[in-house]
């Protein structure tokens, strides 16, 4: 087999550059599954293993990576009252939001797998998954617009105080994607919240800013969009009157459902063409993935289930108290805005930081709905919850599994 | 109970009346949407507050002890019981155990047909079979003895009185030495006519506990006696709370006991009658709901009778356990297999100890794979003869899951019943993780076989993947019909919580138990490896 040659001549010497190896380690198991055979034990191992799981997760984000690419574009052009049409200007909205997306996609994982070598080439041990599924994960809750460095130093915090102190992919407490989230959020709260921010291209958003573009757009991609006689970028465009930028959550919070309903329609929002996370906004994709997930037994269905449940609880009970515009907002809306479903689909199901008994996932699950709704209705100062109490709910996870365990004891006990 | 259903209906007329109350609020004309919307809304009320009530009293229920599985604190399970497949016609539906959990491994080369005779020239008997015997037993032979089947041949020196007896007659032509000098096999050369030692069997009528203790300890029978916790050779002194015997083996390529038992009828009863005479509780014999078991099974006398229908591990005599009587706080049971109930039942009713043995020769890579007549502790070699085995197959004592990788030079262990020959799968596979291109077995939905659920597959000993810390959770649980918790007991092994290993069961495991997790980890993590060391762990503090 050539490839395997060609692999096998090209192996660095494991004493003298350990990082090395470990990169060339990480590459070649992915390209080739070891020969170890079993020993000590069974005989015959089953198919899965950790990098199948974890590809199985980014297979079912795919459709989010796509939507929310071209959605970065989308919602930039609309801004300035561009292009309204969803498909209209499709090569524009598609290119800027790759130039938005890709750097944010490269250096995330750079930065996180470039760690995760690191720390695996000092432990001496192989690179372990986990990052193939964080990797994925974080551009896709960031908004479009955050600085790249800002986006390094989150995943630094994320992966080493997140995870590697705690000993590596398996051992974490908290969910590593949310943690490098959470870190913008309180480090730098002004860059991920308010009405500024799910818009990408705009220094400000006030009616007639200037579009901020960059060498890509006016050198690079006009010129080969002239060539081939289609539009271009126009780089004297300002934002049009009357957008706020706001997300759907930001207006119910000022103003209640007909708040939301007057800027946004329902079909909007359920199919994503609303400002937001890159990855949050298109509801049918996102329950596509998780079905994916489900399907496979990837992902626990106990924990999405008992989210939807916790939520709509909560919702319904809101209502019920309605002291303000945003508790009146009718619960089954509540799934419409946000990120409840990416959260449910793709944070909360994370098995090492989640409940791991049966019983736990259910409790679990349903507190993460209600603790996140309640965030999101009344805290005042960022109107979503969903990454503060799966956060919150990782932390008791392991309380949880403890009162599921000691009840087993017990019974063990009272039969005696 | 009634006045917390009282606070639920005042709860749901709470939430049912805000709802219309918020939905007016919204629109001003309620529509059939609204409805609807409540609609749903009470249904997911009422499903969240069944599904947290039913989680927190399972929780409760199991502080107080009480069994789950009969469906009276569970609300689920008995909405579960109405889509169930009913029991089938020959099973005494009050003792039907229907077990969920679990996977069939599903391999080529199952044994098949009659039972044929074969000519195997040397047999042994391997101390390190009985688990916690000292590594140098007092060997009771010389070279160059001639022993009858029957003869006692090494004892334990902590136990002087349990006696190990020689399976075959014949010429005693090797000890064979271990690691630091410890015994690893005892080699008899068999004589083409069997002769037996001549046994003077007391009757079972009225003879008292100790003196049939000791009959069968002289006679070598209580060395096919097994205990559980810890799987070892019951102590002189313990009394079992119960006795079991699983009648069906589910493991993958497992010999059929139909076959095995037919025409020993009489000896298994006997069998059954002397572990009556031992145990203070009852014999439990588990059987085999998913196919008609043997009229020897289904006629035995005197015991208690358990069906069982699932997947592997359903036919591990441990999991029977855990659903017939569990073992509790110090309790010790005892288990023994169908083919050695037959040797002890023979020893009664042919006053001799025959240990004939039927193997299962199985595997993709054998020519034949077919059933054989032979005694314990059969040469491998001798087995497999017109086999053409080379280094890239690999010869398994027992079966894929808990059995042992032995060359040909070496011998079946005491209680094996079966060989299994598997393909070595030491080949790097190009993107063998993204896109497997030779089927495999696997739990795992995201494989297409599992659309194919008779699919036979040849199977082989890669490891699929490499080793990493636990990260899937609820894997274990899938295949283990028992109210265990795997992962948290292993992980309480590895960091030595004594308590809470007690506590999560893992007297109630031995390594064939959590065989199937071990396959179907998504971390290769040697869990059988983790429990033994456990057990270990246990025993010492003992």
């Amino acid at each position: 087999m050539g490839l395997l040659d060609i692999f096998k001549k090209i192996e660095p010497d494991k004493k003298k550059s350990p990082v090395l190896h470990t990169l060339y380690d990480a590459l070649f198991t992915m390209a080739y599954t070891p020969d170890t055979v079993t020993a000590d034990g069974v005989h015959v191992r089953d198919g899965m293993d950790l990098k199948r799981t974890m590809i199985h997760v980014v297979i079912a984000l795919q459709l989010c990576f796509l939507f929310g690419t071209y959605n970065i574009g989308h919602q930039h052009f609309t801004a300035m009252g561009q292009y309204l049409g969803f498909l209209e200007g499709f090569h524009l909205k598609l290119v800027h939001g790759l130039i938005k997306f890709l750097p944010m996609f490269i250096v995330a994982n750079a930065v996180g797998l470039g760690i995760e070598i690191f720390f695996a080439s000092k432990k001496g041990h192989a690179v372990e998954e986990g990052f193939l599924v964080s990797g994925a994960l974080i551009p896709l809750i960031m908004p479009p617009d955050l600085p790249l460095w800002m986006l390094v130093v989150s995943i630094i915090f994320a992966v080493v105080i997140g995870k590697e102190i705690f000993g590596g992919t398996g051992m974490n407490i908290w969910n590593v994607a949310l943690l490098s989230r959470v870190f913008v959020f309180f480090a730098y709260p002004t860059e991920i919240s308010g009405d500024q921010v799910w818009v990408s291209g705009f220094d400000s958003m006030a009616a007639g800013a200037a579009v901020d573009y960059s060498w890509w757009h006016t050198g690079l991609f006009n010129s080969l969009f002239e060539w081939m006689g289609i539009a271009q970028f126009d780089a004297s465009a300002v934002v049009a009157d009357g957008f706020s930028g706001a997300t759907p959550l930001a207006l119910a919070y000022e103003g209640g459902w007909e708040k939301v309903t007057q800027n946004f329609s329902i079909a909007q929002m359920w199919w994503g063409d609303i400002p937001g996370s890159i990855g949050e906004t298109c509801k049918p994709f996102i329950l596509i993935g998780a079905a994916l997930l489900i399907a496979t037994g990837i992902a626990s269905w106990r924990i999405m289930l008992g989210m939807v449940i916790g939520c709509a609880l909560t919702g319904m009970a809101f209502n019920a108290w309605g002291a303000t515009p945003f508790m009146d907002v009718p619960w089954i809306y509540q799934f419409y805005m946000g990120s409840f479903f990416f959260a449910m689909a793709f944070m909360a199901t994370d098995p090492v930081t989640a409940a791991s008994t049966n019983r736990g996932k259910w409790i679990y699950g349903i507190f993460i709905g209600i603790i996140g709704l309640i965030i999101r209705i009344i805290n005042p100062a960022y109107p979503e919850g969903w990454m503060l109490a799966i956060l919150f709910m990782n932390t008791f996870s392991p309380l949880i599994d403890h009162f599921v365990l000691d009840s087993n004891i017990k019974k063990r006990l009272a039969r005696a | 109970m009634k006045t917390v259903r009282i606070k639920y209906l005042a709860f749901l007329a709470f939430i049912f009346s805000s709802n219309i109350l918020s939905a007016q609020s919204v629109t001003s004309t309620p529509s059939y949407l609204i409805y609807a919307l409540i609609g749903i809304g009470l249904l997911v009320v009422f499903g969240a507050i069944m599904m947290l009530t039913d989680n927190l009293l399972g929780i409760e229920a199991d502080k107080h002890g009480v069994d789950l599985d009969s469906g009276n604190t569970n609300m689920f399970q008995k909405i579960k019981g109405l889509f169930k497949k009913a029991a089938p016609n020959f099973v005494d539906e009050s003792k039907f155990h229907d077990l969920s959990k679990g996977y069939d491994i599903k391999l080529q080369g199952a044994a098949r047909g009659e039972i044929k005779n074969v000519q195997v020239s040397r047999f042994a008997v391997k101390p390190q079979n009985f688990n916690g015997i000292s590594p140098i037993p007092k060997i009771m032979v010389e070279l160059g003895d001639e022993v009858k089947a029957g003869d006692p041949i090494f004892y334990d020196k902590k136990r002087p009185d349990i006696k190990y007896v020689a399976p075959v007659s014949g010429e005693v032509v090797e000890v064979r030495r271990g690691a630091k000098r410890s015994i690893a096999a005892v080699v008899i050369l068999a004589d083409k006519d069997q002769s037996y030692r001549s046994i003077d069997v007391p009757s079972l009528d009225g003879i008292s506990r100790e003196s049939l203790v000791s009959f069968l300890q002289e006679n070598g029978a209580w060395s096919l006696l097994e205990q559980r916790p810890f799987n070892i050779i019951p102590s002189t002194d313990s009394i079992p709370a119960n006795i079991f015997i699983s009648t069906f083996d589910s493991a993958p390529l497992a010999p059929n006991s139909n076959i095995v038992v037919e025409g020993h009828g009489a000896a298994f009863q006997k069998g059954i009658d002397v572990l009556n005479k031992l145990t203070s509780g009852k014999v439990y014999l588990g059987l085999n709901a998913n196919e008609k078991p043997s009229s020897v099974f289904t006629n035995a006398e005197n015991v208690e009778k358990h069906w069982f229908r699932g997947k592997h591990p359903a036919g591990n005599v441990g999991v029977q356990i855990h659903h017939m009587a569990p073992i509790t706080g110090s309790n010790v049971v005892w288990t023994l297999g169908v083919q050695e109930l037959i040797t002890l039942g023979k020893l009664f009713t042919e006053k001799k100890f025959d240990t004939s043995r039927v193997v299962a020769l199985t595997g993709a890579p054998l020519n034949q794979p077919k059933y054989v007549r032979t005694h314990l502790g059969a040469n491998v070699a001798d087995l497999l003869k017109g086999e053409s085995l080379d280094e890239s197959i690999r010869i398994i004592a027992g079966d894929v899951l808990s059995g042992e990788k032995v060359t040909t030079d070496d011998f079946l262990n005491f209680k094996d019943d079966q060989i299994t020959a598997i393909a070595e799968g030491n080949q790097f596979e190009l993107f063998g993780w993204l896109l497997p291109l030779a089927p495999r077995p696997s739990i795992s939905k995201t494989f297409p076989s599992f659309l194919m659920p008779n699919y036979e597959f040849e199977g082989n000993t890669n490891t699929h993947g490499e080793k990493r810390a636990f990260v899937v959770s609820g894997q274990y649980e899938s295949v283990l019909p028992m109210d265990i918790y795997p992962q948290h007991l292993m992980k309480a092994i590895l960091t030595g919580d004594i308590e809470k290993m007690e506590g999560l069961g893992i007297n109630e495991l031995a390594e064939e138990d959590i065989a199937l997790c071990e396959f179907v980890c998504t971390s290769k993590q040697p869990l059988q490896k983790i429990l033994r060391e456990g057990l270990n762990t246990l025993q010492e503090q003992l």
